[in-house]
C-alpha cells in the first residue's frame, strides 16, 4: 500500500518537532512495509495545529494536528483507512484541509500555493500557476507592466503603503546604466512571519515578483536582504535562486528573451532598523545600517547611489499575482484606496494563531475572535497591538473599524505589515510601553537625537511614572511632550513611531500607569506625522 | 573545507578575505563568513579586513560593533537565545528568560564564567503564533513551557562547581 503525507518544513513546524516526526514516519513506514511518499511542504499557516500532517486521500488532503511522536501509532491505522477511501475518525483528524473554516473563509491569493506545494519543486510551482506572471511580463512592454501594477492599486506591504506603481515608474523613468531591485526581507516586527512563510514556502513566487519588477524598470541585478534570525529562509532562498537560475528563470538570458536578472541572497546581521529601506541599502553596501535622509529617494539614488526598486516580500508576491491574473482581478479585492488582500498574522496570546489572508475591510474583532478564538490562556483580551512594535495598542472601541490603511490612520493607528499581537488581562501596559522605549533605545541607529536619546529618557520617565504618586502627573506630561518630539523629530519610523504604542497605552490603559481615567491624555494624542 | 586543527585562523581568514574582497558591499558577507568559520570576529582580524577592503580599521570596527549578530569574543560552547519580543512576552517570555538564567546559572546577555553557555535575549525568531520561542544553538523550539524549558536545558550546561 502506498501513502502520501505532507509534513511542513516551515520553521514553526521545525520548532515543534517536524524533523523528528519525519524521521519516525520514514522508519515506521518501512517497518510496516508501506510505500511512503513524504512531501516537506510549506505551512498552511494553521500554526496552532503544527506539526500538521496531511494525508492525500481520493477526496483531497486531510489534516491531522498537532501531531506528536506518541500519536503516530494510532494515526497509521487511520491513514490506511482514509487512503483507502473509508471513513476514519481520530481526535487529531480535522477533515479535508481546505474545508476547515479557518482556511475556507480566507481569500488566499499570495498564499494560494503555500502549504500546498513542495517549496523547491520547480515542477510543482509551474503546475500551480507559477511563472505565468513572468511570462506575461516578458511579452509586455516595460511601461505596460508598470501600468498594470499601478492599475491594480497595489501599495507597499512593508508598512508604509506607498503606491508600488508610482515607485516602479520613478525607477523606470530614471536614466542610469545600472538599476537594482531589492527585496526587504528584514521582517523584524514581533508578531509577523508572513515574509518568512513566503520565503520558506513559496520562494519562486518572490523570485518571479522581483524578476517582473526588474523587467518593468530595466534592472539587471537584485538582492534579497533576509534577517539573520531566519536561517531557514536564507537557506531555502539560496537554493531556490540557484535552481531558478539553472532553469533559466534568472540569469543573463531569462527563458531566451535576451533580458537578464541576476539575483543575490544577502544575510542581515540583527539590526531591527535595517528594515527601514535606506538603512537596509546602507547595510547592503557593507556599512552600518544608518538611516539616510530623503530625498534623494531610493528610486533615484538607492543602492550604490543608483536607481533602485525596494519593496517588501509581500509586495513582490502581490506583483506576481497582478501580472498572473491581471490588475482588475487584484483590484477587485479590498475597500477604498486599500486594494487587494493583506496576509494578517495572528500572534501572541491567541488560541488559533496563524496566517489569515483577507481582502482589506474586515475587522480586528473578526480576526482575533472568529479566526483566532480569543486568547490561548482563556482569559479576556486586554490589548491588541497591530502593526508590529511601532504600532498602536488598538482599544476595544476600535475593534470593529474596517482594516484599511486610511480608516486606521484616521484613528492614529497603523496596519503596518499586518502583525496582530494579542495580550490577555495579565498584561501591564505600562511595562509594554516601557519595553517599546527600551527596544527603541536598543535598536536606534543613532542618527536622530530624539530617537537615540529620547528612547532612553522615555524609559526613565516611565519608571518615574511608576514611582511616587506626587510626581506622576508631571511625568506623564513630560512623557507626552517627549513623544511629540520623537514623532516630529525623527527621520524614520523607529523614533517617529515608537510613540504610537507608548501613547496609545497611556491613553487607553491609564489605570496601568496609576492614573485615573480623568487624568488620561485627550483622545487622538497620536497625531499623524 | 580543511579541518580547523590543521589550518591556522590566519590562513582561513586570508582565504575568506580573498573570496569576498571583490564582492560589492562585501563587508557583511565577509564578516558572516569569518564568524561562521571562527565562531566570532576576532579584533585582530580587523586590520587585515580593513586593508583588503580599502576601509579604515575604524569603519570595520564600526560595522562589527553596530550589528547585534556579530560577536567580538567567543560565545559559550552552547548558545541559548530566548525571544522577548511582544508576542512572546504575551505568553510569558520574561518569566521564561528568568527561569533560563536560573537553570543555566548564567545572567541574561552574558557568557558563563566557565565558558559552558551563553544566554541572550533575542528580538523575534518569527515564531510569533506559537510563542514563547527559544533557540538552542541552531535549533528552534516553540510553545516552550517552563517544564519544557527545564527539559530542553537539562543537557545544555553542567552545573557549575560552587565557588570555594
Amino acid at each position: 500500500m502506498s501513502i502520501t503525507l505532507y509534513l511542513p518544513r516551515d520553521a514553526t513546524a521545525l520548532a515543534l518537532g517536524a524533523d523528528g516526526l519525519a524521521t519516525a514516519l520514514q522508519a515506521q513506514a518501512a517497518e510496516q512495509g508501506l510505500a511512503l511518499t513524504l512531501v516537506r511542504n510549506g505551512s498552511r499557516g494553521l500554526f496552532w495545529l503544527e506539526p500538521l500532517i496531511e494525508l492525500q486521500t481520493p477526496a483531497g488532503r486531510v489534516a491531522h494536528g498537532p501531531v506528536t511522536l506518541a500519536d503516530l501509532p494510532g494515526l497509521w491505522l487511520v491513514w490506511q483507512q482514509d487512503a483507502a477511501g473509508q471513513a476514519a475518525q481520530h481526535p487529531l483528524r480535522h477533515g479535508l484541509t481546505e474545508q476547515m473554516p479557518y482556511l475556507a473563509r480566507q481569500t488566499r491569493t499570495s498564499f494560494a500555493r503555500i502549504g500546498v506545494t513542495d517549496p523547491l519543486s520547480l515542477a510543482d510551482y509551474e503546475a500551480h500557476g507559477g511563472w505565468v506572471g513572468l511570462r506575461a511580463a516578458l511579452a509586455a512592454e516595460p511601461a505596460a507592466i508598470v501600468q498594470a501594477i499601478t492599475d491594480s492599486g497595489l501599495r507597499g506591504r512593508g508598512g508604509a503603503a506607498f503606491p508600488a506603481g508610482i515607485k516602479w515608474r520613478t525607477v523606470a523613468q530614471a536614466n542610469a546604466t545600472q538599476k537594482y531591485v531589492v527585496c526587504n526581507a528584514d521582517e523584524g516586527d514581533s508578531g509577523t512571519f508572513a515574509d518568512r512563510m513566503v520565503m520558506e514556502g513559496d520562494p519562486y513566487m518572490l523570485i518571479e515578483g522581483m524578476a517582473i519588477a526588474a523587467l518593468a524598470v530595466g534592472a539587471t541585478e537584485g538582492y534579497v536582504y533576509i534577517r539573520s534570525e531566519y536561517p531557514h529562509a536564507v537557506g531555502v532562498m539560496q537554493d531556490a535562486v540557484a535552481r531558478a537560475t539553472a532553469a533559466g528563470w534568472l540569469g543573463n538570458n531569462i527563458q531566451g528573451s535576451g533580458r537578464g536578472f541576476v539575483l543575490h541572497v544577502r544575510k542581515a546581521a540583527g539590526a531591527y532598523v535595517c528594515g527601514e529601506e535606506t538603512a537596509l541599502l546602507e547595510s547592503l553596501e557593507g556599512k552600518r545600517g544608518i538611516v539616510r535622509a530623503k530625498p534623494p529617494l531610493p528610486a533615484l539614488e538607492g543602492l550604490f547611489g543608483l536607481p533602485t526598486v525596494i519593496n517588501n516580500v509581500l509586495t513582490f508576491a502581490a506583483a506576481q499575482q497582478v501580472m498572473a491574473q491581471g490588475p482588475a482581478a487584484y483590484q477587485a479585492y479590498g475597500t477604498g484606496r486599500s486594494r487587494g488582500t493583506l496576509p494578517f498574522q495572528l500572534a501572541g496570546n491567541i488560541a488559533r494563531g496563524g496566517l489569515v489572508e483577507l481582502p482589506f475591510g474586515g475587522t480586528l474583532r473578526e480576526l482575533v475572535f472568529d479566526f483566532g478564538g480569543g486568547t490561548r490562556s482563556g482569559r479576556p483580551v486586554k490589548a491588541i497591538q497591530v502593526g508590529g512594535p511601532l504600532g498602536a495598542y488598538v482599544p476595544e472601541s476600535d475593534w470593529d473599524l474596517p482594516l484599511d490603511y486610511e480608516a486606521y490612520a484616521a484613528r492614529g493607528l497603523v496596519l503596518g505589515h499586518g502583525g496582530i499581537v494579542v495580550h490577555d488581562d495579565t498584561a501591564n501596559l505600562q511595562q509594554l510601553a516601557r519595553y517599546a522605549m527600551e527596544f527603541c533605545a536598543l535598536e536606534s541607529c543613532g542618527k536622530c537625537t530624539p530617537c537615540r536619546i529620547g528612547s532612553t529618557r522615555g524609559v526613565e520617565v516611565i519608571d518615574r511614572i511608576a514611582g511616587p504618586q506626587s510626581q506622576r502627573v508631571a511625568q506623564v506630561h513630560l512623557l507626552r511632550d517627549l513623544c511629540q518630539t520623537m514623532l516630529h523629530g525623527s527621520l524614520c519610523a523607529m523614533g517617529g513611531m515608537t510613540p504610537y504604542p507608548v501613547l496609545s497605552a497611556l491613553q487607553h490603559y491609564p489605570q496601568d500607569f496609576g492614573l485615573d481615567a480623568s487624568s488620561a491624555p485627550a483622545p487622538a494624542a497620536v497625531t499623524s506625522r | 573545507m580543511t579541518s580547523p586543527a590543521t589550518t591556522s585562523p590566519d590562513s582561513r581568514l586570508d582565504a575568506l578575505i580573498e573570496a569576498h574582497r571583490h564582492t560589492p558591499g562585501g563587508l557583511l558577507p565577509l564578516l558572516h563568513a569569518v564568524q561562521e568559520a571562527l565562531g566570532f570576529v576576532p579584533p585582530d582580524a580587523v586590520p587585515a579586513i580593513a586593508k583588503a577592503l580599502n576601509l579604515s580599521r575604524a569603519e570595520v570596527h564600526g560595522v562589527i560593533s553596530y550589528y547585534h549578530f556579530f560577536r567580538q569574543s567567543p560565545p559559550g560552547r552552547r548558545v541559548v537565545q530566548v525571544c522577548r519580543a511582544e508576542a512572546c512576552q504575551a505568553c510569558g517570555a520574561e518569566g521564561l528568560l528568568a527561569r533560563a538564567s536560573a537553570l543555566l546559572q548564567c545572567p541574561s546577555g552574558q557568557t558563563r564564567a566557565d565558558g559552558a553557555v551563553t544566554l541572550e535575549p533575542v528580538y523575534c525568531l518569527g515564531l510569533c503564533a506559537t510563542s514563547p520561542a527559544i533557540q538552542i544553538d541552531d535549533t528552534l523550539h516553540a510553545r516552550v513551557s517552563e517544564a519544557g524549558l527545564a527539559a530542553l536545558l537539562a543537557d545544555v550546561a553542567p552545573q557549575m562547581e560552587p565557588a570555594a
